[in-house]
C-alpha cells in the first residue's frame, strides 16, 4: 500500500523551503454573528421550555385519553384550578407559610453545617465528630424525627424548623465537606503563605474553591428540605389551623378536588423550578462557571 | 500572494512525487464561538505532511497552532476546508491520531503506569499493529499480548521500573514520557503532541527532545509537533510550519532536518533561528 521509497530522507530534503507575503485581513472574516435560530438555541430558558411545553403536551393527551377526572385531571383543569387559586389567594398564602418556613429552617441547616465542617477542617476531633454524626444521622428520614419533634416542641413551627434543620444540615455538611478535602494543596499552601488562618482561610480560600460541591450539596438540601416540609405538612397544619402548601393539598385530596391537589403539587415543582432557575443557576453563572470551575 | 513568490512555489501535486503525502491540510479555517460572535483561530490553511516527517507547527500564541492540532485530532470541526489523512476525510478523533498534551493530567490518575499504557489498547480493541514484528496482524489483541506490547513501550521511554507507580509518584518527565508510550504503543498514523515539554524545566526538556529524537530514529513515527520556541522547532522538527497570528495563517514553510541538538551553536542554525525570527515578526510586503 506504501510507495516504498529507498532514501526518503533524501527526498524529503527536496522539498522547497517556500515564504509568503500576509495582505492585511479584511476584518469581515475574523468576526460574524451567529444565525439568529442557532442564537436562540443557545438560550437555556427556551430550550428548558419547550421541553415543558411538550411535558404538558403529553399530559394532556394522556389524561383526555384516560378520561377519569378524579384520577387524573388534563392539564388545562389544573391550570384552572391554579388560577383560581392564585386569584382568590389561597395558593399564594399557602405558599407564603411553607416558604416562610423552608427558608427559617434553611438558613439555619446552612449555617450549622458550615460550622460543623468549619470545625472538621480545623481539628482533628472535629473531622471525627462530623464523619461520626452524618454516618449516624444522614440516613435517618428526617420524616422520622417528626414524632419526636412534636414531643419536644409541640404542635407548630418549631417542630417543623427541627425537621427542615436536620433534612438540610447532614448531606449539606458531606458534600461541603467533601469539598474541602478536595482543594489542591498549592491553592492552600498560597492562602497560608499570605498568612490567612482559622475562620478566614476556610472563608476566603477553602470556600471559593470547594464552591462547585458547596452549591451541589444546597441543590441537595434544598430539594431534601421541600420534601420534608410538604411530608411534613400532610401530618397537620403548620401552625395550629393555618396551613401549608401540604395542608392545602392533603385538605383538597380529603374532599376529593383532585384538580385542586394537582394545582397544589404543581406550585410545588413551579417554586423548586424557579428556584433552581433563579437562584442557583444565577449564583452559578456569577461564581464558577465565570471562574471556570465548572463547564458551561 | 505576489507573483514572485508564486513563481518559486511548485505547485502541491509536484510535492507528491517525493513521498506520499499522509496527511493533507487543504484550505482549512477554524472558528471558535465566543458570546454569540465567531472568531477565526486560523485562516484558509494548506500544508501537507510525509510519512516520516517531524513536522513542526510554529508561531506565537494567538496563531491557531493548538487549535489546528485539535482539528488535525478530530477534536473540533473546521469551518472551512478539510484534513485528509491518507486521502480520506478526518471526522472525529480516533485512534489513528493520538495526541500528547502538554498537561500532566491527561494520565487518569487511578490507574497505574502499566494500566495507562494499556488502557487504551484495550478500550479500542486495536489490531497488534504496534508491536514490532506483528503489523497486519488481524483481531483484537489479548489481555497478555496488550500487557507485553505496554511494557515494550514502557521499556522503549526507560519507565520499565515504574510500571507498577501511580502517575502522582512520578515526576512531570516521566509522565510525559509515560503519555508518549501510551501514543506510540496505539500504533497511530501520527503522534501529535502539543507543546509536550513546554511545562518541564529546561534540563529535562532537553533530555526529552534527545530521546524523542532517538525514538524516531528507532521507530520513524510520523510526527506533528506544536511549539513556539524556534530552538526547539529546530532541533525536533525536519520541517517547519510557520503560522502568524490574529488569525493564524501560513507564513512560511522551512526545513530544519540538518539541525540537531549537537549543532545548536553552528552559523547555520543560528542564521536559520534570525530568518524565522524576522518570519514571525514581520508579515513581509502586505
Amino acid at each position: 500500500m506504501s510507495i516504498v521509497t529507498p532514501f526518503p530522507q533524501l527526498l524529503q530534503a527536496q522539498r522547497p523551503e517556500y515564504e509568503l507575503d500576509l495582505p492585511p485581513m479584511p476584518a469581515y472574516t475574523r468576526e460574524h454573528r451567529l444565525p439568529l435560530p442557532q442564537r436562540l438555541w443557545q438560550l437555556t430558558v427556551l430550550r428548558r421550555g419547550l421541553l415543558l411545553a411538550l411535558l404538558a403536551l403529553f399530559w394532556e393527551l394522556g389524561a383526555r385519553w384516560a378520561d377519569n377526572e378524579l384520577l387524573l385531571p388534563s392539564f388545562s383543569q389544573t391550570a384552572q384550578a391554579f388560577v383560581d387559586g392564585i386569584q382568590s389567594g389561597e395558593l399564594l398564602s399557602r405558599a407564603g407559610l411553607s416558604l416562610g418556613l423552608l427558608l427559617q429552617g434553611y438558613a439555619l441547616g446552612v449555617v450549622l453545617s458550615l460550622a460543623l465542617t468549619a470545625l472538621a477542617v480545623s481539628t482533628r476531633l472535629g473531622r471525627d465528630l462530623l464523619a461520626t454524626l452524618t454516618a449516624m444521622f444522614n440516613p435517618l428520614p428526617a420524616i422520622a424525627l417528626l414524632p419526636l419533634a412534636l414531643l419536644w416542641f409541640g404542635l407548630g413551627a418549631k417542630s417543623l424548623i427541627f425537621v427542615l434543620v436536620h433534612a438540610v444540615l447532614w448531606p449539606l455538611a458531606l458534600n461541603t465537606y467533601a469539598g474541602f478535602q478536595s482543594v489542591p494543596d498549592t491553592l492552600r499552601m498560597a492562602g497560608r503563605n499570605y498568612g490567612l488562618k482559622g475562620l478566614r482561610f476556610v472563608w476566603q480560600i477553602l470556600v471559593p474553591s470547594a464552591l462547585p460541591s458547596i452549591l451541589s450539596g444546597l441543590r441537595v438540601a434544598w430539594a431534601f428540605a421541600w420534601r420534608t416540609l410538604i411530608a411534613a405538612e400532610l401530618f397537620f397544619g403548620a401552625s395550629s389551623g393555618r396551613g401549608g402548601l401540604g395542608w392545602y393539598i392533603f385538605q383538597n385530596r380529603n374532599e376529593l378536588l383532585t384538580d385542586r391537589v394537582f394545582a397544589g403539587l404543581a406550585f410545588v415543582i413551579l417554586i423548586g423550578l424557579a428556584v433552581e432557575g433563579l437562584v442557583f443557576n444565577t449564583v452559578e453563572r456569577l461564581t464558577v462557571q465565570r471562574w471556570g470551575m465548572q463547564r458551561r | 500572494m505576489n507573483a514572485l513568490v508564486e513563481e518559486l512555489l511548485p505547485p502541491p501535486t509536484a510535492q507528491t512525487q517525493l513521498a506520499r503525502p499522509l496527511l493533507q491540510v487543504q484550505e482549512l479555517s477554524l472558528e471558535y464561538a465566543s458570546q454569540g460572535r465567531l472568531l477565526r483561530a486560523a485562516h484558509q490553511l494548506s500544508f501537507e505532511v510525509l510519512e516520516g516527517d517531524r513536522f513542526v507547527l510554529l508561531g506565537a500564541s494567538g496563531c491557531g497552532k493548538s487549535s489546528l492540532l485539535k482539528a488535525i485530532g478530530g477534536f473540533i470541526e473546521p469551518a472551512e476546508g478539510q484534513v485528509l489523512l491518507d486521502g480520506q476525510p478526518v471526522h472525529g478523533p480516533g485512534p489513528d491520531r493520538v495526541a500528547v498534551f502538554q498537561e500532566f493530567d491527561q494520565l487518569p490518575p487511578w490507574k497505574t503506569v502499566l494500566a495507562n499504557v494499556m488502557f487504551p489498547l484495550l478500550a479500542s480493541g486495536l489490531p497488534g499493529g504496534g508491536l514490532p514484528g506483528r503489523a497486519g496482524h488481524a483481531g483484537r489483541a489479548g489481555k497478555a499480548e496488550v500487557r507485553e506490547r505496554a511494557m515494550h513501550w514502557l521499556a522503549k521511554v526507560g519507565l520499565a521500573d515504574f510500571a507498577h507507580s501511580y502517575p502522582h509518584q512520578l515526576s512531570g518527565g516521566m509522565k510525559q514520557r509515560v503519555a508518549i508510550a501510551r501514543a506510540l504503543a496505539m500504533g497511530p498514523r501520527v503522534l501529535l503532541m502539543d507543546e509536550p515539554f513546554a511545562a518541564l524545566d529546561a534540563l529535562t526538556r532537553r533530555r526529552m527532545q534527545e530521546e524523542l529524537l532517538q525514538l524516531w530514529e528507532q521507530e520513524r513515527f510520523t510526527l506533528i509537533f506544536v511549539t513556539h520556541s524556534i530552538e526547539e522547532s529546530l532541533v525536533v522538527g525536519n520541517r517547519i510550519l510557520l503560522l502568524s497570528p490574529h488569525p493564524g495563517r501560513v507564513r512560511a514553510e522551512l526545513n530544519a532536518q540538518q539541525f540537531g541538538l549537537h549543532s545548536q551553536g553552528s552559523t547555520e542554525f543560528q542564521a536559520q533561528a534570525q530568518r524565522i525570527h524576522r518570519l514571525l515578526f514581520t508579515t513581509g510586503k502586505p
